[in-house]
């Protein structure tokens, strides 16, 4: 692999950056993998990398029906913040936060994290109370936090309306200042780049259409490019799990539903930080571009066809309008959707299935873009063990069974 | 934007009159004390989540305010049709599949 650094840039540069080598080989499927990742988003390509690095596992397929980083890798708003309010999900979240905090190094490639923070505001009572329980349990947890009134909100973001004259007046915020955005693109890149390096097929344009499964154990995977043989499969399939899961012949907690984004043209800096709200629902921040990247709740059916309704994004901008007044004369350049699978509890699954050898990595819905590195590094754990890395345990598949639930919902309204 | 029609009020009106309220056709366990954790989970939790034909429920919240059902295409989002809470859908995917082999196009 070719090692970057300033140096590399400007060597490159007195060769017009003609020479530059190609980030990972285009290789033909192999018969047979140690380990094959179904799924080339962020986490099955974080998987891959700590397979093979953490667990010298190499002989490794990742099978994606698109192109890396193509589902909602590539279509999410990129906040990352770890402040959860059940102690299972907040150490899941803290490992991932603490990778990300050394993610550019560990892959030499930028990944251009931010910890500009982000602001989660209360406009209530009861927003209020939650907001102090939640800082708390962080606190407790290690996590950083702080519990803001609104003069102290005011003073972080003074573009917003914080007077008591709005239908709904914010009264405060939790705050988490390591928390803050990273370039979506690059994290499936960095990610895909240095799996390559360690030996690792990523197999494009290959779908998964069916699973060989023999003594109620798998064998490997059916795709449009033919049989592939695999020891241990992994799926990680974000919106299309259930698809995949009824390929293998059981159901899962998951429903998906869309959830869109948008943008604005690109403008002057003007908001250094995130600010999302649950209570008038809508978030926002500005990306390094200069746009304002802007996004809300799923629609409420369910739905795979990568776009939403109307009313859906018309809600969100009425919340964000309110908030910010001077944005009502931003012009919005697009507007996108994504499927997210979202679990009964607003918790993932990382789990063993009813199928001997194959595990499924799914139920982020809204807000597993912040867990890639946490969600491949313990992932990648689970397969090269056969058995659920510890901060994995809690998000088996049974919880569902048994009724152990991480109920996430009161702590994330929108959960991104 | 969706155009919904009410078997109810026998209108089509538009989608922010309605909320979805998922799969329809479930049965809440008969006998619950006989009912096993795993059966309960199932009832709860577990859902088809089809991508192509899914028949759910929806609500006609700023309308009649009846429940009512829908069956509808996951990919499209095209409602092909809609009928009162406690009958059955006519457009499935059984039904699709036996009218494309009795026309021959199933190969
Ligand atoms: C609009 C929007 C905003 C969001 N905002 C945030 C946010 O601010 N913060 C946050 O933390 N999270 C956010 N999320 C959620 C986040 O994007 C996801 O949880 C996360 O990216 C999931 O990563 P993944 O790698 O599991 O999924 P994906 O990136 O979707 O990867 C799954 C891959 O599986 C492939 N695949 C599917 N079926 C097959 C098959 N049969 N064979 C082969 N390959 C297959 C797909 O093509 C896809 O590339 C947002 C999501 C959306 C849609
Ligand atoms: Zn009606």
């Amino acid at each position: 692999m070719q090692h970057y650094s300033g140096f590399g840039l400007v060597k490159h540069g007195l060769s017009h950056h003609e020479n530059w080598q190609r980030m990972w080989r285009n290789p033909v499927p192999k018969s047979q993998y140690d380990v094959i990742v179904v799924g080339g988003g962020g986490h099955g390509l974080a998987t891959a990398y700590y397979l093979a690095k953490v667990h010298g596992i190499t002989n490794v397929a990742v099978v994606e029906k698109g192109w890396l980083g193509g589902g909602n890798t590539a279509r999410n708003t990129t906040i990352v913040r770890s402040n959860y309010l059940w102690d299972e999900a907040a150490w899941l979240y803290e490992h991932a936060m603490k990778l990300w905090e050394g993610l550019s190094q560990d892959l030499n490639y930028n990944v251009m994290f931010s910890q500009r923070g982000v602001m989660n505001l209360g406009h209530t009572l009861q927003d209020m109370r939650d907001i102090h329980r939640r800082v708390n349990a962080n606190r407790l947890n290690g996590i950083d936090g702080e519990v803001l009134d609104v003069k102290q909100v005011q003073e972080i973001v003074p573009i917003m309306d914080c007077s008591p004259n709005t239908r709904y007046p914010v009264l405060g915020a939790s705050w988490q200042p390591r928390a803050g955005v990273a370039r979506h693109d690059a994290v499936a890149w960095g990610y895909a780049r240095g799996a390559d390096a360690l030996g690792v097929d990523l197999l494009q344009q290959t779908e998964v259409t069916g699973f060989r499964i023999s003594g109620g154990k798998v064998l490997g995977v059916e795709t449009n490019r033919g049989y592939i043989g695999g020891k241990t499969i992994g799926v990680v399939t974000a919106g299309n799990s259930g698809v995949l899961a009824k390929m293998a012949g059981f159901r899962l907690p998951l429903e998906s539903h869309p959830l869109q984004a948008l943008v604005s043209e690109p403008m002057k800096p003007i908001l250094d930080t995130v600010v999302m709200s649950n209570h008038v629902h809508g978030y926002v921040s500005q990306s390094d571009k200069g746009d304002l990247v802007i996004g809300a709740g799923i629609d409420g059916y369910n739905g795979y066809g990568q776009r939403g309704s109307y009313s859906t994004i018309e809600h969100t901008l009425q919340a964000i309008v309110e908030l910010f007044p001077m944005f009502s004369r931003v012009r919005m350049n697009r507007q996108w959707g994504g499927i997210v699978d979202t679990c009964p509890d607003a918790c993932p699954i990382i789990s063993a299935t009813p199928v001997g050898g194959l595990f499924f990595n799914c139920g982020w819905g809204t807000g597993g873009f912040k867990a890639t590195p946490g969600s491949g590094h313990v992932f990648a754990a689970t397969l090269a063990e056969g058995k659920a890395h510890p901060l994995a345990a809690p998000f088996s598949i049974d919880r569902f069974i048994s009724g152990k639930l991480i109920d996430e919902h009161g702590a994330a309204g929108v959960a991104h | 934007m969706l155009h919904i029609y009410c078997p109810y009020c026998e209108e089509y009106r538009e989608e922010e009159e309605f909320r979805p309220k998922g799969e329809a056709h479930i049965a809440r366990p008969a006998e619950p004390e006989a009912t096993s954790d795993e059966a309960w989970g199932d009832y709860l939790f577990f859902r088809k989540n089809p991508r192509g034909l899914h028949h759910e429920q929806w609500y006609h919240a700023a309308g009649c305010r009846k429940f009512f059902n829908a069956t509808r295409d996951t990919v499209s989002y095209q409602i092909l049709e809609t009928y009162k809470a406690g009958q059955q859908p006519t457009v499935t995917a059984a039904a699709r599949a036996a009218q494309a082999a009795g026309k021959g196009v199933a190969k």
